[in-house]
């Protein structure tokens, strides 16, 4: 049963890489030579550092009010 | 939370800087080529950098006023955001030299580091890590609040013509020097393109609300350490 199953994984995965090869899908992180990834790359980081920041900002927040007790 | 709308318009304003900063059309222009996008990140950092230091430069002036405590440490951590994006707007500007001045107009390292913007800008960032040195020196803390106050407005007083007179005087590489065009080529309505002026007054608004943010978080964390000594 095992077998079977990595089989049928195995040729899913070999059609997968295949259709890759020939066919070209509406892909919007691929074109214009890939500008899209560089912006999805930067907003990720930028979303992080402001996600941080934020944590940061609550922690101090909390400091603050336990302190004034 | 109700305060807090600037911290949301930073983020928004930063998140629009990068999808139109990277996606809409620019000049085009020889050596510069799509590094041109840049004006949005480096020359922000610098805009940022002089907004932080007049800011600290402010609180100084209010520290000599009334010699509140509370106003040392603003103009501590301004000071120390604005170096902190000194040194990003350096960094970043060498990276910008080295495909632009170097590689595609062919100077020589020489000749870069003879930059007058360059050396200005080092000595402008020195100056002010003369300001920690002078801070940290002290063991009296009422000293240290006076002495470096005033240090702190010369610093200021000396950022002017480090980084953008004597650059403009003496002829440089760099934009905004004679031989170029003459004034902040940024900044100049009739220099700066339409759509770009669109990404660019927004971002140097998004970095600068990023810088005064982290600034707030320092000062907020030193007013809590130093709690005893602020008299109120």
């Amino acid at each position: 049963m095992n077998k079977l199953f990595l089989i049928c994984f195995f040729m899913l995965i070999s059609t997968m890489s295949w259709a890759q090869d020939k066919v070209e899908m509406a892909d919007v992180m691929r074109s214009n030579g890939k500008i899209y990834t560089v912006v999805a790359v930067c907003l990720t980081i930028l979303t992080g550092l402001f996600v941080y920041v934020f944590l940061i900002d609550r922690k101090i927040s909390k400091l603050e009010k336990e302190n004034q007790k | 939370m109700k305060k807090s709308w600037w911290k949301i318009l930073s983020f928004v304003l930063l998140v629009y800087t990068i999808v139109a900063g990277f996606l809409l059309d620019v000049p085009h222009l020889p050596i510069l080529n799509e590094t041109i996008r840049n004006l949005y990140f480096h020359v922000c950092m610098w805009f940022g950098m002089t907004i932080l230091f007049g800011t600290s430069f402010y609180y100084s002036i209010k520290y000599l006023r009334g010699f509140n405590y509370r106003n040392d440490i603003y103009a501590l951590n301004y000071a120390a955001v604005g170096c902190l994006f000194g040194i990003l707007g350096y960094a970043t500007g060498f990276e910008w030299v080295n495909v632009t001045w170097i590689t595609d107009q062919g100077q020589s390292v020489g000749s870069v580091l003879k930059e007058p913007k360059l050396i200005g800008a080092a000595i402008a960032l020195l100056i002010y890590g003369a300001y920690f040195v002078l801070r940290g020196s002290f063991t009296d803390i009422d000293k240290r609040a006076r002495i470096s106050a005033v240090y702190n407005i010369f610093a200021f007083a000396m950022l002017f013509p480090s980084i953008w007179i004597i650059p403009r005087i003496v002829g440089s590489l760099h934009p905004g020097a004679p031989g170029s065009d003459s004034g902040n080529p940024a900044l100049d309505r009739k220099d700066l393109d339409a759509t770009m002026r669109m990404v660019f007054y927004p971002a140097i608004i998004g970095w600068t609300l990023l810088g005064v943010w982290i600034a707030t978080l320092k000062i907020r964390i030193q007013l809590m350490k130093d709690k005893n000594i602020i008299n109120e």
